[in-house]
């Protein structure tokens, strides 16, 4: 079936609230008001043991209107969308810009961008989820846990679906006007071995969610049967695994467990706003500060991280950021070296000097978001993701150049500090390497590092046949707190002399 | 008007049975750094639920920001029609209507927000003037709740929720501090007072000292124990731990009820009436889980003990997950407390240690091995060293690895109980009420260099 605007969304008044929003911002003051309208479809899907445990399918609509006046922004939302509604919305924006207005010390100014009138974007996918059966969701998914409930090995499965189908509108006072829906999905099974010592251990399935459709559940993009198949095995294998030994090895990191590590070490921590610090008081700044671009040694040479809003099924792909401006890619970490930010326009403009533009020609790289009309846009990640090298290796050949190492694949744990220094993952699998061969899986592994020493190991990267898009739906940021969806791709990667420990130890046991 | 709501959907449904959930929430929130406002804003939204209940299958469908209720009620009737039977199946809540059912939602007073906002300007001059920066948030909404069911159940709830976050930085290594208080009404919101509470802590950074990781004797204030204990709370199902999947477990389908976790006197415990946590009275939920069941919607919550006297009494069970296995049913309550008849101040504890370290809070806490429950994290905004009962000087961050389970068994001290913030769930969780607890060997994995 032909992707299309969700009927429903198109019938909402959308040109209507947003005129009339507009027009009435305008009337009362302000100097720039943006229009938001949407309509978010939800379901999810949980499955205990193979049988339905929960059902929630979830519709929301709302409007939200964002003002400057007088330099400072006002905001207010409502989940009523009319024409009426929008009137005193923007009214109520007005309202409490000025009555904000003495606590603000930094006039608000807009990197100019150009007007998009009319743009209509949809996301790549083949099988809208939502026009598909709920049975045949749940037979699926349910025939999964029942193949895994049979082996010996696994005790409980459970299984969760999420689906999400995201329709925006989008207006401003300074003519753009865009309308985009996005759909993504996250599907997941984690099989769980009780042993009959009290142990217990779980594995869950590594398929990353995506910017997809039905069809990912599929064959299209994952092979789910292959995965399915081995992950009994693999769990046995796991559950009877040594516990490893803490000290310093070499880490093959797999894209499934790499992806995360990128996300919280590279991509968080090249949010401007963290940097200017924005986000001090709730999830915190950031080492790589302003005064730090293009000089701040990231990592090895081999580093080169880009940032974008294009890629296919990325997470984060859009046509147009919530202020309008549209999607694009750049770099933010070259020859192991920061060489750019993740911007929305205010900061854009404030920055430019910092920047290295000019004031009038300072330009957003579209990194504006809000998970829902209740919400502020705030500077949010873009996909962004570590390339592979062109002539590089495939995994087995990256685990061949290993004496003594681990490779680490999935992601499960992880915790990093308020400057993105310090961190600590675990993952779903860990496998000793001796002499540049897997021996055996290990268990209560769990990596630390500080970020641009663990970047400065870097010592080898996979090819593009190694390349992964990773990512997650509930990237968490901002009070009052949003969740944004984001992708990461990378290839397997070696990093060499990483700190490992023993999580068991950890615990004092 | 939501009740109205609630009546209509309810005289519309063709199922077995039927539960339907409105609720409205107002909001007014303003945030600022570096001595200025960043963003701000006002929300006004209402969402309706429909739980449709055909034979023992159930159907769950939302609304927000719709207005055909009709449609809500069919689709959540076509989806239990396409369910099957619900393992948590079982008959609906019954009872009668509280009182104030058909009262509306109260308002938002749009000036809740005015004289905190002017006290706050005040001290961003003063800020200004000395030197430091302060950043942080406030929130206040009132969110309202009306539950009805096609057994006659009728229940509204409406409680105010606020809380303010500052945070100041004077620029110097280890010069970042934190306070946070839960409000209702915002009349009990000093902020000259927590101002004077940051600036006296950034004060104890004039000298710094750098320590290695290890296990320390440490203070955990209260913000840092509710942190940690909601950790734990929130893995307390007593299915899992009967299914051998949890830190609550024993070996052989048994849990961990009954066994001794903390020190004699130590209570925890929830209870939506206690006049410091006010929270919804009835259990409200639009999905099942291991600590939930939409068969159990409207069903009172009562306090329930979960550890005492130092012993666990308790793990969360659904009316379900308890049938299954003779169990009480203990359901999930929205606040958590902790007691254990402790009357020393944190400063009174800080006076009785000789060598020790004091936490403002924790941050990033996450799940590192659910068998032990070892959880890891950081230190946030203040880490102090004591010496002979004084604090000497700040300290750099450090990464634990911990279990909080595991901790309880190693109190030497419990303080006196007070509210409680909690830095990291405070989105989520704002009301909890906890003690300082003093940790003789609290795990310091490694430092950490923010500041």
């Amino acid at each position: 079936m032909p992707r299309a605007l969700d009927p429903a969304f198109r019938a909402l008044p959308l040109d209507a609230c947003s005129d009339a929003a507009l027009q009435a911002a305008r009337d009362v003051g302000a100097t720039h008001a943006d229009v938001r309208i949407e309509r978010h479809l939800g379901q999810d899907l949980s499955l205990r043991d193979g049988a339905l445990e929960s059902r929630h399918d979830a519709v929301s609509a709302g409007l939200a209107v964002r003002v400057v006046v007088d330099g400072t922004w006002g905001f207010a939302s409502s989940s009523t969308v009319s024409e009426q509604e929008a009137v005193r919305l923007a009214r109520q924006a007005v309202q409490v810009a000025r009555t904000a207005r003495p606590l603000n010390a930094e006039p608000v100014e807009l990197a100019d961008e150009p007007v998009h009138a009319g743009e209509v974007w949809l996301s790549a996918y083949d099988v809208d989820p939502f026009d598909v059966p709920v049975a045949d969701k749940t037979e699926l998914l349910g025939g999964w846990s029942r193949d895994l409930l049979a082996s010996p090995d696994v005790q409980h499965v459970d299984a969760v679906l999420q689906q999400v189908l995201e329709c925006k509108h989008y207006a401003d006072s300074a003519g753009t006007r865009t309308r985009q829906q996005r759909v993504r999905v996250q599907p997941r099974v984690t099989a769980t071995h009780v042993g009959a010592d009290g142990r217990f251990e779980t594995m869950r399935t590594n398929a990353p969610p995506a910017g997809r459709g039905w069809e990912y559940l599929t064959g299209t993009g994952w092979d789910w049967e292959a995965e399915l198949a081995r992950l009994p095995e693999r769990l046995a294998g796991k559950a009877a695994a040594r516990s490893v030994e803490p000290g310093r090895y070499d880490l093959v990191l797999d894209p499934t467990n790499l992806w995360l590590t990128i996300h919280e070490s590279v991509g968080h921590a090249t949010e401007l706003d963290r940097a200017l610090g924005y986000e001090a008081a709730y999830a915190g700044t950031s080492f790589a500060t302003l005064d730090r671009l293009g000089s701040l040694r990231y990592g090895s040479a081999l580093m080169h991280v880009t940032g974008d809003r294009t890629a296919p099924h990325g997470l984060s792909t859009v046509g147009f950021d919530d202020e309008g401006v549209a999607a694009q890619s750049w770099d933010l970490v070259r020859d192991g070296v920061l060489v750019g930010y993740q911007l929305d326009r205010r900061m854009a403009r404030q920055n430019a000097a910092a920047l290295g533009t000019a004031p009038a020609s300072a330009r957003s790289n579209g990194c504006a978001f809000a998970d829902s009309p209740s919400h502020v846009p705030l500077q949010r990640m873009p996909n962004v993701s570590l390339q592979p090298d062109p002539d590089g290796p495939g995994t087995e050949a990256l685990i061949a150049g290993v004496e003594r190492g681990i490779y680490v694949v999935g992601d499960k744990s992880w915790s990093i500090d308020m400057q993105r220094y310090n961190f600590q993952f675990t993952g779903q699998r860990f496998y000793e390497i001796r002499s540049g061969r897997l021996v055996g899986q290990l268990r209560d592994v769990a990596y630390q590092a500080t970020t641009t020493d663990f970047w400065g190991s870097l010592d080898a990267l996979g090819g593009p046949s190694t390349y992964l898009l990773g990512g997650a739906f509930n990237c968490g940021k901002g009070q009052p707190g949003q969740i944004a969806p984001v992708s990461h791709g990378c290839p397997a990667a070696l990093f060499r002399g990483v700190s490992v420990l023993n999580t068991t130890a950890e615990a004092g046991r | 008007m939501s009740a109205d709501v609630v009546e209509q959907a309810l005289a519309l449904s063709r199922a077995d049975g039927c539960l339907v959930i409105v609720r409205e929430t107002r909001r007014v929130d303003l945030r600022w750094a570096g001595n200025s406002l960043t963003t701000n804003g006002a929300d006004a939204s209402r969402s309706v639920t429909v739980i449709s209940v055909v034979g023992e299958a159930v159907g769950v469908r939302s609304a927000s920001g719709l207005d055909d209720v009709e449609a809500l009620v069919r689709s959540s009737e076509d989806a239990a029609r396409e369910a099957q039977p619900a393992e948590d199946a079982g008959p609906l809540v019954e009872g009668g209507a509280d009182a104030d059912f058909e009262a509306p939602a109260p308002p938002v007073a749009p000036d809740v927000l005015s004289t905190f906002a002017a006290d706050l300007g005040d001290r961003f001059g003063a800020a200004r003037g000395d030197g430091l920066r302060l950043y942080g948030y406030a929130t206040h909404d009132v969110t309202t709740t009306w539950l009805g069911s096609s057994t006659g159940l009728r229940r509204r709830h409406s409680a105010p929720t606020g809380y303010v976050e500052l945070t100041g930085k004077d620029g110097r290594p280890g010069g970042s501090s934190w306070v946070g208080q839960s409000t209702r009404d915002w009349l009990d919101v000093d902020v000259d007072g927590l101002d004077a509470e940051l600036r006296r802590r950034l004060a104890w950074g004039a000298r710094t000292v750098d320590l290695p990781g290890g296990r320390y004797e440490t203070l955990l204030p209260p913000s840092a124990v509710a942190d940690l204990m909601i950790s734990a709370y929130w893995r307390m199902s007593g299915r899992d731990a009967a299914e051998g999947r949890s830190v609550f477990s024993r070996a052989g389908g048994r849990t961990r009820v009954g066994e001794r976790l903390g020190p004699a006197g130590l209570r925890v415990w929830s209870d939506p009436r206690d006049p410091l946590l006010v929270t919804t009275p009835f259990a409200v939920t639009t999905s099942s889980s291991s600590v939930t069941s939409v068969f159990d919607n409207g069903l009172d919550l009562p306090a329930t003990d979960w550890v005492r006297d130092g012993e666990l009494v308790a793990l969360l069970e659904t009316r379900a997950t308890a049938r299954g296995r003779s169990a009480p049913v203990t359901p999930y309550v929205h606040n958590l407390a902790m007691d254990a008849g402790g009357t020393a101040t944190t400063d009174e504890m800080v006076a009785g240690t000789d060598r020790g370290l004091l936490l403002t809070c924790l941050w990033y806490i996450r799940e590192v091995d659910p068998q032990t429950l070892l959880v890891t994290g950081l230190t946030r905004d203040g880490v102090y060293l004591v010496e002979g009962g004084e604090v000497v000087g700040a300290v750099n961050n450090f990464r634990f690895n911990d279990s909080p389970v595991d901790l309880l068994s190693r109190v030497t001290e419990v303080g006196r109980s007070e509210r409680a913030l909690p830095r990291e769930m405070s989105d989520y969780f704002t009301w909890s009420r906890m003690p300082t607890l003093r940790v003789p060997d609290f795990h310091m994995s490694s430092v950490s260099q923010a500041s």
